[in-house]
């Protein structure tokens, strides 16, 4: 473990937690989708945990945040309560969207979470224009972009990549690179594997980190944000991981070998923290088993809310689709400022 | 006295954004050659000394991107305004429009709007040929989510824009190129538009044309033929594509019981294919002939003038449709 971080026992101890929660709740989610109460697609984070806990740690409540359709973890980490997301993947009304996004569009606007998108790099415009917003308006707030490694393949990739780094905006880009883009290996789609290698070439700072490793995308985001807070423009993070099971909940997995996918289970982000934790002290005898025991109760409340929840009323299936106000602009308005 | 002074659509354009960027300092200009090239169209000139290059960005070509950009910003407090160079180019960033822009507010359960204004030049009519010349707001106004204007007159080129930032909404505003030019003098009278209501540009009892856009004109030239003949045709500019203002149309109909639906747009699942299915939903039975159309050819735009007029509904062919109509068998 690369500790650049003072990391102390109450922050490594929340760290692992997150780790926990996020792995737990998936589990659950695959069983609800088993029982056909979960339905749709089910993208599940398993294994790279370590990504979206290391990453969101160092964020500020004002900064904003956009993910992919597989961002069950980083809604988690960035605080959006377990009940409102496992509403949501029960398509109820008391979920994050009113059950009309599910799994894969998961929208906060308290927690400045932009989606929760399901088009493959189409999260990095987004994640340019509220960066452009907050530096425009003087804001000290910075976007973070995560996307998979198959956004590379987009032009979109690219077209924001080269517009945040002329414009010097405060954006950093996260690249949690699993390998496939669904089934398709990194090799197979793109000429340059080096991921991190190619932002630079649009002239921002750039680094790969061992995805697994919570400390070290901790102290690599860590880095990062204080470069673009410090007004360096946007920076580049190239987390390189892997997710344990199936792309969605339809695939067979025939493009990857089992014996591939225990060699990186081998590289599991939790128990390898818990473990060094243990080594160095961080973690007490059987208090991995206490967290997991909160947790898993803390998933069987949001569950049991889930299920209590109700449906929207279909005579409301129009509204939204024409807004007759701003509403998150109450949220943007300095504290203190009248509306 | 002296003479009001004239003016063009494209300078209204310009004195439209000029206003907007003066009265509010959330909103910015954003687009392909915006600054100093003084847009595509010379909508832009000049905005770049006044308002410098924080308000009037040139982006590159990232169509995606850009777009994109004035999403995120529009969530993010400001008002951005994003101009595309042509519609056909705004295909490039039709993922954002649609899958972004329209969608997020009722995919969020409501918890972001997009005070987003998108202007994009559309239509035929300079020999651009099939890459810079179709007419696809239409196509646009398929889509829920989002507001459709094509302003036709100076009074909309000046005005419409307000309107279309102070909404909640992603609103798309066509400025069709044959009226950049289009010469004339400002009513003085108006100092503001609605953008919901459709405006009858011309009353008659015989026959309704519903149209918009640089169609507006040859229906007007069209019907004024038709007065000297003694066929007294009402006129009606959409103004807004969506949503319809439906009252609108359906009271003139029941008024004159024929309607000519004029669209620049491809007939196959057009807006005129909308509009003419709303009427003989709601009435019918107040029609004293068929429902007929002036639209676009079939056909990806030609270069060469003598088909591209050809290929444009153009005022032979609309008068053609209104004289069979009320003279069937003649």
């Amino acid at each position: 473990m690369s500790a650049k971080v003072r990391l102390d026992r109450e922050r490594a101890v929340a760290l692992l937690r997150q780790m926990i929660r996020i792995r737990r709740f998936e589990a659950k989610c695959v069983e609800l989708y088993q029982a056909q109460k979960i339905r749709g697609y089910l993208h599940l984070y398993d294994g790279e945990e370590a990504v979206s806990v290391g990453v969101v740690a160092v964020l500020r409540p004002e900064d904003w945040l956009v993910a992919t359709y597989r961002e069950h973890g980083q809604a988690l980490a960035r605080g959006i309560p377990m009940r409102a997301l496992m509403a949501e993947m029960l398509g109820k009304l008391e979920g994050t969207c009113r059950g009309r996004g599910g799994s894969m569009h998961i929208f906060d606007a308290r927690n400045r979470f932009l989606g929760g998108n399901a088009i493959v790099g189409g999260g990095l415009p987004l994640a340019v224009g509220t960066a452009l917003a907050d530096k425009m308006a003087g804001r000290p707030a910075l976007t973070c972009c995560f996307f998979g490694e198959g956004a590379v393949d987009e032009g979109e990739f690219h077209e924001c990549l080269n517009l945040a780094a002329l414009w010097r905006l405060p954006v950093l880009f996260v690249c949690e690179n699993n390998l496939y883009s669904m089934g398709t290996p990194l090799a197979i789609a793109e000429a340059e594997t080096d991921i991190a290698k190619k932002a630079r070439c649009y002239r921002m700072v750039s680094e790969a980190v061992d995805g697994m490793d919570v400390v070290a995308v901790e102290a690599a985001a860590a880095c990062a944000v204080e470069r673009i807070r410090a007004g360096e423009g946007p920076v580049f993070l190239e987390c390189r991981t892997y997710r344990f099971r199936a792309h969605s909940m339809f695939d067979a997995q025939l493009y990857r070998s089992k014996e591939e996918i225990e060699a990186w289970r081998e590289r599991d982000p939790i128990d390898r923290f818990a473990r060094w934790m243990a080594e160095v002290g961080l973690l007490h005898p059987n208090e991995r088993a206490a967290i997991e025991v909160e947790v898993d109760r803390e998933v069987e409340d949001a569950t049991a809310f889930a299920e209590a929840g109700t449906l929207e009323p279909v005579e409301e299936l129009e509204r939204f689709v024409l807004m007759d106000e701003v509403p998150q602009e109450q949220l943007l308005a300095p504290a203190g400022a009248t509306p | 006295m002296s003479a009001p002074p004239t003016t063009t659509y494209r300078e209204c354009c310009k004195q439209a954004i000029r206003a907007a960027l003066i009265a509010d300092p959330r909103v910015f200009l954003m687009g392909e050659d915006v600054g100093r090239y003084g847009g595509c169209y010379a909508v832009s000139k000049g905005l770049l000394d006044e308002f410098g290059p924080e308000r009037i960005r040139d982006t590159p070509l990232s169509e995606s991107a850009f777009v994109g950009a004035g999403i995120g910003a529009a969530i993010a407090g400001m008002r951005p305004i994003v101009e595309i160079m042509t519609v056909n180019f705004s295909l490039l960033a039709l993922d954002q429009i649609l899958n972004n822009a329209a969608t997020i507010p009722h995919m969020s359960g409501g918890q972001f709007a997009i005070p987003l204004v998108i202007r994009m030049a559309t239509g035929g009519g300079r020999q651009l040929a099939a890459q810079h010349s179709h007419s696809l707001e239409g196509w646009y106004a398929h889509i829920p989510g989002l507001k459709i204007l094509a302003p036709a007159t100076l009074e909309d080129a000046r005005y419409m824009l307000a309107p279309a930032l102070l909404d909640p909404n992603p609103v798309l505003v066509f400025e069709h190129v044959v009226l950049y030019n289009m010469e004339g003098v400002l009513d003085p009278k108006v100092s503001s538009v609605d953008i919901e209501k459709a405006a009858i540009r011309r009353a008659g009892r015989d026959v309704t044309f519903v149209t918009y856009g640089a169609s507006l004109f040859k229906t007007l030239e069209a019907a004024e033929v038709l007065a000297r003949e003694g066929i007294e045709a009402e006129v009606i500019d959409l103004r807004v594509l969506r949503p319809l203002d439906e009252a609108t149309i359906l009271a003139s109909v029941r008024r004159t019981r024929r309607c000519v639906i004029v669209d620049e747009g491809w007939r196959s699942g057009s807006l005129a294919a909308e509009i003419g299915m709303r009427i003989a939903e709601q009435a019918f039975y107040e029609l004293d002939a068929p429902l007929r159309r002036v639209c676009s050819a079939e056909v990806p735009m030609p270069y060469a003038g003598h088909l591209e007029q050809a290929a444009l509904p153009n005022r032979e062919r609309i008068l053609a449709t209104v004289r069979a109509l009320l003279r069937p068998g003649s």
